[in-house]
């Protein structure tokens, strides 16, 4: 049996070796590409039966950005429906004979938790500038500096590991399954599998979510409490 | 070096059968507050559920790093090499 911790290398490019996954990525890559081309091309007021399912998508896409962070959405669409759409896409091309995964492979799902890193820094610096992101490293107080750095670096690695090993421990499964029983018996594994892709690309795109917003809020500037008072007091003198 | 990987065989067995029990008796709570939760507020089903989705799924990353340990030990052994 095939180690699922190494790569397949299919061919060399000068000196980079190109493997299975990178291959599968770029395949989704130019589908997602290319069906986003072809099903903006036309849109109208009056939405045809295409548009409106799209419009579907993108408004659910919005209503849960909107409940888990309580922000408008538009800022953070791109970036989050894109990692969900891409990740669910990646998770679930098992269902195609003869691909993997490639969010199972170690380098997409580490470069899936990098790209959060990274969005965080330009989200955070993008709100409140970059001192207001250094600012959020010393959120409820400045003790917790060191601690905050460490986690900015360890919850991403904990969203890598947990992308990785639960596609690849399902994809795992099927293959021991499969040489064990034989062709149709890890069928309802595979049907699991396709609950778990979704519920991790849900999970992974609701936690860069959360992991952007928070440090959004952090880094923001103090609202004054002065407006709190007057309001209060006008609303006495009300009543 | 018979040993060594005898024993890297039996600890990976050890960290998935202990690494797999904490985890399960987690969720099983869990799950077993947010049904009580929902029968309470059945209103509030789908906050309830989407929250319960993201534990879990925290939860459950506790038996995958052991998972990881597992496979880590048996396919990519660093002592082995």
């Amino acid at each position: 049996m095939n180690s699922p911790l190494a790569a397949t290398v299919l061919y060399q490019l000068g000196p980079v070796p190109i493997t299975q996954a990178v291959v599968t990525t770029w395949g989704i890559m130019a589908v997602l590409v290319i069906g986003a081309l072809l099903l903006t091309r036309r849109l109208g007021l009056r939405p045809t039966r295409r548009q409106a399912a799209l419009e579907l998508v993108v408004a659910t896409l919005d209503t849960q950005i909107r409940e888990t962070t309580g922000a408008e959405p538009s800022p953070y669409r791109g970036f989050i429906g894109t990692l969900f759409v891409f990740i669910l896409v990646a998770n679930w091309s098992s269902l195609v004979p003869g691909l993997e995964p490639p969010t199972a492979a170690l380098e997409t799902a580490a470069a899936l938790a990098i790209l959060v890193f990274l969005s965080v820094i330009w989200f955070g610096v993008r709100a409140g500038g970059v001192g207001g992101y250094l600012k959020s490293f010393a959120a409820p107080n400045p003790v917790m500096i060191p601690l905050n750095i460490l986690e900015s670096v360890t919850r991403v690695f904990s969203m890598f590991v947990r992308l990785f090993g639960n596609v690849m421990s399902g994809v795992f499964v099927v293959g021991i399954v499969a040489s064990l029983a034989g062709l149709l018996v890890p069928i309802p594994l595979m049907a699991l599998d396709l609950l778990t892709g979704l519920v991790q690309a849900y999970i992974f795109a609701v936690l860069a979510l959360v992991f952007i917003t928070s440090t959004v809020a952090e880094g923001k500037p103090e609202p004054e409490p002065a407006p709190a008072q007057p309001s209060i007091k006008t609303s006495k003198k009300d009543t | 070096m018979e040993y060594l990987e005898l024993a890297s065989i039996v600890c990976a067995a050890l960290a998935v059968a202990i690494g797999s029990v904490g985890p399960a008796l987690a969720e099983g709570r869990a799950v077993a507050a947010a049904m009580e939760a929902i029968a309470r507020q059945p209103e509030a089903a789908n906050t309830i559920s989407r929250t319960l989705f993201v534990g879990l799924a925290m939860i459950e990353t506790t038996a995958i790093y052991c998972l990881v340990i597992a496979l880590l030990l048996l396919f990519a052994n660093p002592l082995l090499a």
